[in-house]
């Protein structure tokens, strides 16, 4: 069962993210990406990961996504018009180093099978546990970046009154 | 994690603390300030700043591990600490008066360069690659805003799009980088990296692992082939953002290097697989930056090329992996700071409203115009250039030095070439201020007492440094011997 | 059970397929979101290899990458919407002011 599911969320993954990337206009692409967030929720969900699975699904494919969807929308780009720039040969190029580096890859991976997994792997105790005891400085740090990231999209979006 | 490891260190913590509070209170501030009284955020920011300075000097003493060993409390990070926040006062100065004349949004501009000043110092004091990963992310979100607050120029935002891409791929790159490194090792942390690796067995991942987060910092601090995005980005952004990413997260991102390759990454079995690459690094970057700079026609930009080689030049040290040159990097940085903010402090003098007058022309006769402006110029020029008896020629001399201690010949020898060729560009501009006549139509450059102050500081620190290298180079040293204590 | 390395793998390609997106296309927009498809595969990575090690490490590294990620988004969008106020168009290749 799992192996089934696992190749299930791989070749829709793998091909919905190939079509992000080569689809024409940006709306397209958003939803694809959108379904390529969600097999990864699946890859999470097999990999004991209960929590990073249902936050990936809720924020990051949830959240993050609709924002960029909103800008899509806003920027009202023309979609039919878009062409895909860059020639085939250097698409088939890039293509070919990918495939060579990815090979290469592949033959460093020997990772085999994993152990049986705690009970309270991946849970929201767990998570809940490491966050906030081991990793606590991390998790206070990056409300810092949150500020800076609040600060960034008001200020730059600003209209100036001249 | 209980109550008594949690006071202790958020007590070694206060410095960063400092700073995030002080931008914090000037984003409040800002908003009951009216444009009589703007000048407050600039006060607020820089009593902050000292007070950030004086603690963090107080912080000085063993080397204690925070947080579950996410952060590292010692004198490295001390001496980083005070160079991080020592560049933020400087930049505050350099821009009082030019955010005023170009019209940049000022609350905002000074939290965001006290914001990324913390994420300076929360990588200095990393001591596990989450932590770092984190600061870097900080400190690099800042400076993309940063990069685009100039929001009547159109360069700006160029500037900050391109910065924001480029920056957000090495960050991914980085990232998988770590995650490698986690896989292959079981952890994140650089203390336990350090401890674990007497033996000779080298995973082939952490290999991996090891050149992806070479390629994601290498972008950050800017050696080629990762270098394409400076000469834009530099150009477009505001002067004085240009001049605090030129001296911050260049600093930054040495700190990285040496937290996770001169204490992670450190032992001889790695390090015989990083050493050559930073070699070639170093060679490619000295060379690329100096020729390069020669055929500028805008002077920021040429301080840009200028400033790729000059990373070039500190990277050397660090192929030496030994104290030497561990604290000729160190000190290297403090004088390339204060080089470049007294360099770009000057740019900002002469340059009109508009980012207009940043040729090399516009700086004809300036000795005559203003003697005092063309002979800190000058002098900043030859620091960079090398010449004794500036920090510049201190610094490059402990850099050489480290490397041919070390054997690295060719690379020393590269150097000092590239630095004769470095002369032809740094001349022209001191050429153009004293042999030229001076375009007497447009009004003369206009220095604020800010902006004075901050010449003053930068011309002496780079005199004081050139004379005396050796008080800066003994602290140095001090603060990097525990990271070869054993 | 699947190997650990077959969804290491995955995360490695959908890692290549955004890195070609954010050098080759044009559309800034797409160029995003190849970037958030790079980030998403290094989580992947990280799940991975916290299910190998048995470390919840990898879990909270994903917490803080996912939040990293969209405080990018927000920023990278603001910046395109910026631009995109000034000069009507977000096509990669027209941001030319500064030529080398």
């Amino acid at each position: 069962m799992e192996a089934f599911l696992f190749w299930i969320f791989a070749i829709v993954g793998v091909f919905c993210g190939g079509m992000v990337v080569w689809h024409r206009n940006p709306m397209g692409s958003a939803i694809y990406l959108v379904v390529t967030m969600l097999c990864l929720s699946g890859f999470y969900a097999l990999l004991n990961g209960a929590l990073v699975s249902v936050i990936q699904v809720l924020i990051y494919a949830g959240a993050v996504m609709v924002l960029m969807l909103f800008v899509i929308m806003m920027l009202n780009v023309q979609a039919a018009s878009e062409e895909r720039e860059g020639s085939l040969p250097v698409w088939i190029g890039a293509g070919v180093v990918g495939l060579v580096v990815l090979v290469k890859f592949a033959l460093l991976l020997q990772y085999g099978k994993p152990p049986e997994a705690a009970e309270e792997f991946g849970t929201i105790q767990g998570v809940g546990a490491a966050l906030f005891s081991t990793y606590v400085l991390p998790f206070e740090l990056i409300s810092v970046l949150l500020v800076v990231a609040v600060i960034g999209a008001v200020i730059l979006t600003k209209r100036r009154a001249l | 994690m209980d109550g008594t490891d949690l006071l202790q260190g958020t007590a070694a913590l206060v410095p960063h603390l400092t700073v995030i509070t002080t931008g914090l209170v000037i984003l409040v501030l800002d908003l009951f300030l009216t444009s009589r009284s703007r000048y407050m955020n600039e006060v607020v920011g820089l009593i902050g700043l000292v007070l950030a300075f004086a603690l963090a000097l107080g912080q000085a003493g063993d080397p204690r591990l925070l947080f579950s060993e996410m952060a590292i409390a010692d004198n490295l990070a001390v001496f980083f600490h005070a160079l991080f926040v020592l560049i933020a006062i400087l930049t505050l100065l350099m821009s009082a008066s030019y955010i005023r004349r170009e019209n940049i949004v000022a609350g905002e501009y000074y939290a965001l360069v006290l914001f990324a000043t913390s994420g300076f110092m929360f990588v200095a004091s990393a001591a596990d690659l989450v932590t770092l990963f984190i600061a870097i992310e900080t400190l690099s979100i800042s400076t993309y805003i940063l990069a685009g607050l100039h929001q009547d120029e159109q360069r700006s935002q160029e500037a900050a799009f391109k910065y924001f891409i480029l920056g957000a791929f090495s960050s991914a790159i980085l990232l998988y980088g770590i995650a490698t490194v986690y896989g292959a090792q079981g952890h994140t942390s650089l203390v336990k990296l350090a401890e674990a690796l007497g033996e000779n067995d080298i995973p082939t991942m952490l290999i991996v692992g090891m050149g992806l987060i070479i390629v994601g910092l290498g972008f950050k601090v800017a050696v080629v082939p990762f270098h394409m995005w400076v000469p834009d980005v530099y150009d477009g952004a505001p002067t004085a953002i240009t001049a605090f990413m030129s001296a911050g997260p260049k600093a930054a991102a040495f700190a990285a290097f040496l937290r996770v390759f001169f204490q992670g990454f450190a032992s001889p079995a790695l390090a015989q697989n990083w050493i050559p690459i930073f070699v070639v690094l170093a060679a490619l970057t000295m060379i690329l930056g100096n020729v390069v700079a020669i055929t500028q026609e805008s002077i920021k930009r040429m301080l840009a090329y200028s400033s790729i080689a000059h990373a070039g030049y500190a990277f050397v040290a660090l192929v030496t992996l030994d104290q030497l040159g561990a604290a000729s990097v160190l000190y290297y940085l403090v004088a390339y700071a204060l080089m470049s903010l007294g360099a770009f402090g000057v740019l900002t003098t002469v340059a009109k409203r508009g980012e207009r007058h940043y040729t090399f022309g516009d700086y004809a006769g300036l000795s005559s115009t203003n003697p005092l402006l063309a002979a800190l110029m000058a002098l900043f020029m030859f620091a960079l250039a090398g010449f004794p008896p500036t920090s510049g020629f201190a610094g490059k001399f402990y850099i050489f030095s480290a490397a041919v201690q070390k054997g690295h010949y060719v690379l020393a020898l590269i150097g000092v070439l590239t630095s004769v060729i470095s002369v032809v560009y740094y001349a022209r501009v001191v050429m153009m201020m004293y042999m030229r006549e001076p375009d007497l139509s447009s009004s003369g450059p206009y220095v604020s007492a800010t902006t004075g102050t901050l010449l003053g500081v930068t011309a002496a620190g780079t005199l004081f440094l050139g004379v005396f290298p050796g008080s800066v180079l003994r602290l140095a040293e001090y603060s990097v011997n525990l990271l070869f204590a054993s | 059970m699947i190997p650990i390395s077959y969804y290491l793998m995955v995360s490695a390609i959908l890692f290549i397929i955004g890195a070609i997106g954010v050098l080759l296309r044009r559309n800034a927009l797409i160029v995003l979101m190849s970037l958030e498809l790079m980030l998403n595969a290094v989580n992947l990575s990280f799940v991975a290899y916290a299910r190998l090690l048995n470390d919840m490490g990898g879990h909270v590294f994903v917490f803080l990458s996912i939040t990293v990620a969209a405080a990018e988004a927000a920023v990278g969008l603001a910046i395109i919407l910026a631009i995109y106020r000034a000069k009507q168009t977000i096509d990669v290749d027209h941001l030319s002011l500064m030529r080398y």
